[in-house]
């Protein structure tokens, strides 16, 4: 693999800069039209949504509820009122249509530090660092269900920093910005993607959802892959593309299909060969690869 | 160690170094998760706890519930059109992200259509809630009698005025002021079957530190022992004394002089008085009228 530096030069070079940034730039558009959506209101008094992530009111009709909120409460031994029911609903399945984790990589404001911290990583050349084992955000998901039984609150919004940021922004940050910081130094100097990639508990229950989703990332020229691994130096959970990309004559389809992926597209930017692409589920046969397997085979 | 089993069988060593090696990360994940759970757990604890002077808004479930059902989303805080409700945030000392205002800063204004319930998704904020005089934020106490300017002896009133259920909520207790000897003394007195704990007296009170202050209803309320039976409210449902019945009292006074007790007091019967007229004597006539 090629230093950091280097990562995605051979896709600018192939598809021009816009092509190779592609994604990565719809994204973060993405995640300032949310930021703003959310800022519209108490800066310039323009009310499309109120609230924040934990619930909200899209143009004073549409509830919206997040999951792992709606989780706690029922843990924590709350009857859920009818619009934190509708609203839990509406979200949850605009992510299992999406993508589970679409929330993480579009949606959630903390992912810019996480990314900045990442970046800032691998320029500065740290390596090492804490390991985690992989299931570890479903334990943490676990613990924090366990936690609001335990103690009857939502004990972990006193400590979640995606809630805390976000609520910062909208609603006077307080301390939080020290929550953004040890966030970052976190992911910066104690583990690689520490946060969103491993511990994040709310990427843990939207890894769940995203499971189901019909959107995917597909690998489906996989057969002109020049295993440059830049797809894997970019993406946030490496080791998802491993099965689809490399899955040829094992049997395995070219569909990305764990629920880790946050479909973020940085794949697809950063691939010379235009080996991935978003599409769905379906078609995970491996008849149309196995043909071009077979040739190369013998 | 462990290498028996290979040796009869050769994929029985790996296959038990990797078990070994599961369980072992296991057992390190369980614990740190476990270890991080009660840090947070007892964080939570901590910092969960509301400030005394910390009221919620109307509606609000019981402390313990409100803290299980509000999702800190602050859609009540939008819905309050007088910027009064603040969110709690980080270093703020309240519960963070919770809704909270302080009476001293400003307190309730009590609107009619109560806009800060209905927005609430989770009902944290009770849906139930219709009537704004039925909410109950904290109960009013007076704090401080040796500040308050009521208590001095001077006229004030404005907690009494301010009330928003004014003349129920609080009212003025006239009472003699035994240090001039000759003026009365209005003292606030906080009803709470009234108060709405909407804290606008504690804002409005006048002086440095307020002299009367909105807490949590379990902060001020006392409780009598569930024995306890007012004798004169028993006397007056059952129409007569439940114990041995009442015996006049006998007042030692003179003839043409009455006592009529919880009364008029002290009753001249004959308009003239036995005594022998004297120059103090025609003074009282005059007050009597004649």
């Amino acid at each position: 693999m090629a230093s950091y530096s280097e990562v995605g030069k051979e896709a600018v070079q192939a598809k021009g800069w816009f092509g190779a940034y592609k994604w990565l730039i719809l994204r973060r558009l993405s995640q300032v039209s949310v930021f703003l959506l959310f800022l519209l209101g108490p800066l310039a008094g323009v009310w499309i949504i109120k609230g924040n992530l934990s619930s909200s009111l899209l143009l004073d009709r549409v509830p919206m509820t997040e999951p792992i909120l709606f989780l706690q409460m029922l843990a924590a031994g709350m009857a859920p009122a009818v619009d934190a029911l509708i609203g839990v609903l509406i979200v949850s399945l605009f992510y299992l249509l999406v993508g589970g984790r679409v929330f993480c990589s579009w949606v959630c404001p903390l992912n810019w530090v996480t990314d900045a911290a990442y970046w800032t990583r691998e320029r500065l050349g740290i390596r090492g660092g804490a390991r985690f084992s992989r299931g570890l955000r479903y334990w943490m998901l676990g613990m924090v269900v366990v936690l609001s039984a335990v103690t009857g609150t939502l004990a972990f919004e006193m400590f979640n920093p995606v809630s805390i940021v976000q609520r910062g922004i909208i609603f006077g940050m307080g301390l939080a910005w020290a929550v953004i910081l040890a966030v970052f130094l976190f992911d910066l100097l104690v583990a690689k993607r520490g946060w969103c990639s491993h511990l994040c508990p709310m990427g843990g229950l939207y890894g769940l959802i995203g499971q189901l989703s019909p959107l995917r990332i597909r690998a489906d020229q996989r057969a002109s892959c020049n295993d440059c691994m830049d797809c894997f130096a970019v993406c946030p959970e490496p080791q998802v593309i491993k099965p689809a990309l490399k899955g040829a004559g094992k049997g395995v389809g070219p569909v990305i299909l764990a629920g880790e992926c946050t479909n973020c597209g940085r794949c697809i930017d950063v691939c010379s060969k235009d080996v991935f692409n978003f599409g769905l589920r379906f078609n995970n046969e491996e008849k149309v690869e196995s043909l071009r397997g077979t040739t190369q085979q013998p | 160690m462990g290498t028996k089993v290979s040796d009869d069988n050769p994929a029985g060593g790996t296959s038990q170094a990797t078990r070994r090696q599961f369980l072992a990360e296991m057992a390190r994940t369980a614990c740190g998760i476990g270890l991080l759970g009660l840090g947070i757990g007892v964080y939570a604890q901590r910092a969960g706890a509301l400030p005394a002077q910390a009221l919620r808004p109307p509606g609000a479930l019981p402390e313990e519930e409100f803290l299980a059902a509000c999702t800190r989303c602050g859609l009540c805080i939008r819905g309050c059109p007088y910027d009064m409700l603040h969110l709690g945030r980080l270093g703020d000392g309240v519960p963070l992200g919770t809704p909270y205002f302080f009476a001293r800063q400003a307190g309730c204004e009590m609107c009619e259509d109560i806009p800060c319930v209905p927005v609430c998704p989770t009902g944290a904020l009770s849906h139930e809630l219709t009537d704004i005089n039925k909410a109950r934020m904290g109960l009013a106490v007076v704090s401080d009698q040796e500040t308050c300017i009521a208590f001095l002896g001077l006229r004030c009133e404005v907690c009494f005025n301010i009330c928003p259920i004014r003349g129920k909520a609080i009212t003025l207790e006239k009472e003699h002021n035994v240090r001039s000897g000759k003026h009365a003394r209005f003292l606030p007195v906080v009803h709470s079957e009234h108060c709405t704990g909407c804290g606008k007296c504690e804002e409005g009170c006048i002086l440095e530190e307020a002299a009367i202050r909105v807490l949590p209803k379990h902060l001020v309320q006392g409780k009598l022992a569930s024995h306890y039976r007012k004798g004169w409210e028993e006397k007056a449902k059952a129409g007569e004394s439940l114990v041995t019945p009442d015996l006049e009292h006998r007042y030692n006074l003179p003839e043409g002089v009455r006592y009529e007790h919880g009364g008029k007091g002290l009753i001249l019967e004959k308009a003239e008085t036995p005594a022998p007229s004297g120059p103090a004597d025609v003074l009282n006539r005059g007050l009597e009228g004649r």
